[in-house]
């Protein structure tokens, strides 16, 4: 935690020092406090807490939908033959289109609003767990499964037996990578087409040339990426500690 | 338990087994014997309903086996214990269904008792020694209260030593809990020191490989266990067993 912290405080210090020695002009690099200013002011406003608020609950909204929806998925590619065989080449090729490619027509089928955006960024959380675990519940261990059916498991039963709980890691690993995916997809949406949110803030402030508040939106995406990130750690604790 | 008349083949060519005819008495300890790939393991599926026989049928006490059977437990020769589920965990897993929580504790205490894990009870699999783990797994088998005891090489990955207390813990279990006992190895010191009866699988003489094992023979060991380990009487069927085998045992013919 405390070894953590370090490169940070020295990057800032790193910053600081370049803005007082004139290094980098004060328009091309804005200074912390200035970042802060910014900060400051866009939250009296009440402009700040908007952005944030409405970018993290598409986040969230997506993510949820997106995530589920991709384990689902993922138990039928991943425990069924016929399932795969059916649905794996189509998602495959789903998947190999460029993502932001889905930013127009969503716009066309469901309008330049929330709609789209959260099913933007459900599409881009679905693959990775969809993926992850998909193929991680084709390759539990078969000696386990075989021994679970020994025992009179089958079905659901031994889903909760076996393979769910040997693909826990996976599971956890793929809500990671979605989780980022889905703050890539939010920005990639607001981006293009959005009138509150960070993305849209990205935007407003390189057409009015705030630097300040363009650093200010990329270190809160960080520490709000980070955030709700932390918050799989918790679940992955809680579930290692169950089935590790 | 009955065997009648049972065959297996893969992909519609290659037969595993044809026409075995087996009936063991309730209680009795038979041990398979053979080659490598001569179907001993197919031969076990059969019986414990992971795999369902082209031709024949399996009965235990006159009603024919459905699918996966109560009746029935199987330890592998590897434990295969799920690696996040404590030793205790691990044997829950073998209880019979719809028995009740204080009860299947109750069950569980008493088995690793048996099986000599008490202490380990709340290890993860990880955390215990190969011999302990399939202790573990022959507990699991227990808990169930089979009439019918499956063990598909069950010591084979252990050491040698390992091997011959787990021998001698499964004859204890036996004489405690007397179920029929199963058990397929390739090693027939094991056999004669465990069985009653050694039944050889192999593909009978001049049939081509692909055939299908049969029952060559079926030898009845003499004497009550616990048996002499060095008993110098067996060697002669030591030797003819190896000799079914296949392997050259350079015993004298005739000395017995």
């Amino acid at each position: 935690m405390l070894v953590g912290a370090i490169v940070p405080i020295a990057l800032l210090v790193a910053w600081q020092l370049i803005v007082m020695l004139h290094l980098i002009p004060a328009y091309r690099l804005p200074s912390p406090l200035s970042v802060l200013n910014a900060g400051v002011d866009l939250s009296n406003r009440g402009l700040l807490g908007i952005d944030v608020a409405i970018s993290t609950q598409r986040v969230l909204i997506g993510f949820t939908i997106g995530s589920t929806v991709g384990l689902i998925v993922a138990a039928v590619v991943g425990l069924s033959g016929f399932g795969s065989r059916l649905l794996s080449p189509t998602l495959g090729a789903i998947r190999a289109v460029p993502s932001l490619a889905w930013v127009p027509l969503l716009g066309l089928y469901l309008g330049i609003n929330e709609d789209s955006k959260v099913v933007l960024i459900a599409i881009g959380a679905f693959f990775p767990v969809y993926t992850t675990v998909s193929g991680a519940l084709r390759h539990v261990n078969p000696q386990l499964v075989e021994a679970g059916r020994a025992y009179g498991f089958g079905g659901l039963r031994l889903l909760r037996l076996v393979q769910l709980p040997a693909v826990v890691p996976s599971v956890i690993s793929g809500l990671r990578l979605a989780l980022a995916q889905s703050w890539l997809f939010l920005v990639a949406g607001e981006l293009l087409g959005a009138s509150l949110g960070l993305g849209y803030l990205l935007v407003d402030s390189q057409q009015t040339g705030r630097i300040d508040r363009l650093f200010l939106t990329i270190i809160l995406l960080g520490v709000l990426g980070k955030a709700t990130d932390a918050l799989i750690g918790l679940l992955e604790r809680y579930l290692l500690k169950r089935w590790g | 338990m009955r065997l009648d008349a049972v065959a297996r083949s893969f992909d519609g060519t290659r037969n595993v087994l044809r026409d075995i005819n087996l009936d063991i008495a309730p209680g009795e300890i038979v041990a398979l014997i053979g080659a490598s790939g001569s179907g001993k393991s197919t031969l076990l599926r059969q019986v414990s309903g992971l795999d369902r026989p082209d031709a024949g049928t399996v009965t235990i006490d006159g009603t024919p086996l459905v699918g996966v059977d109560q009746r029935c437990a199987v330890a592998f020769q590897e434990p295969r214990l799920l690696p996040w589920r404590s030793v205790a965990h691990n044997v829950e897993v073998g209880l019979p269904r719809g028995i009740g929580r204080a009860h299947g504790r109750a069950r569980v205490a008493e088995l690793l008792e048996l099986v000599q894990l008490s202490d380990s009870a709340h290890l993860r699999p990880s955390q215990i020694s190969g011999g302990m783990a399939q202790r573990a797994a022959l507990a699991r088998a227990l808990a169930r209260g089979p009439g019918v005891l499956l063990l598909d090489e069950p010591f084979g990955a252990l050491d040698a030593l390992t091997r011959l207390t787990m021998q001698d813990l499964l004859l204890e279990i036996h004489a405690a809990v007397p179920a029929t006992i199963l058990f397929v190895t390739h090693d027939v010191e094991e056999a004669l020191y465990l069985a009653d009866r050694v039944v050889l699988l192999g593909v009978e003489s001049g049939y081509p490989p692909h055939s299908g094992a049969v029952i060559r023979s079926v030898v009845p060991v003499p004497g009550t266990r616990p048996r002499d380990r060095a008993r110098s009487s067996l060697s002669h069927l030591r030797a003819s067993l190896l000799e079914g085998l296949g392997v050259p045992t350079h015993h004298p013919a005739h000395t017995f």
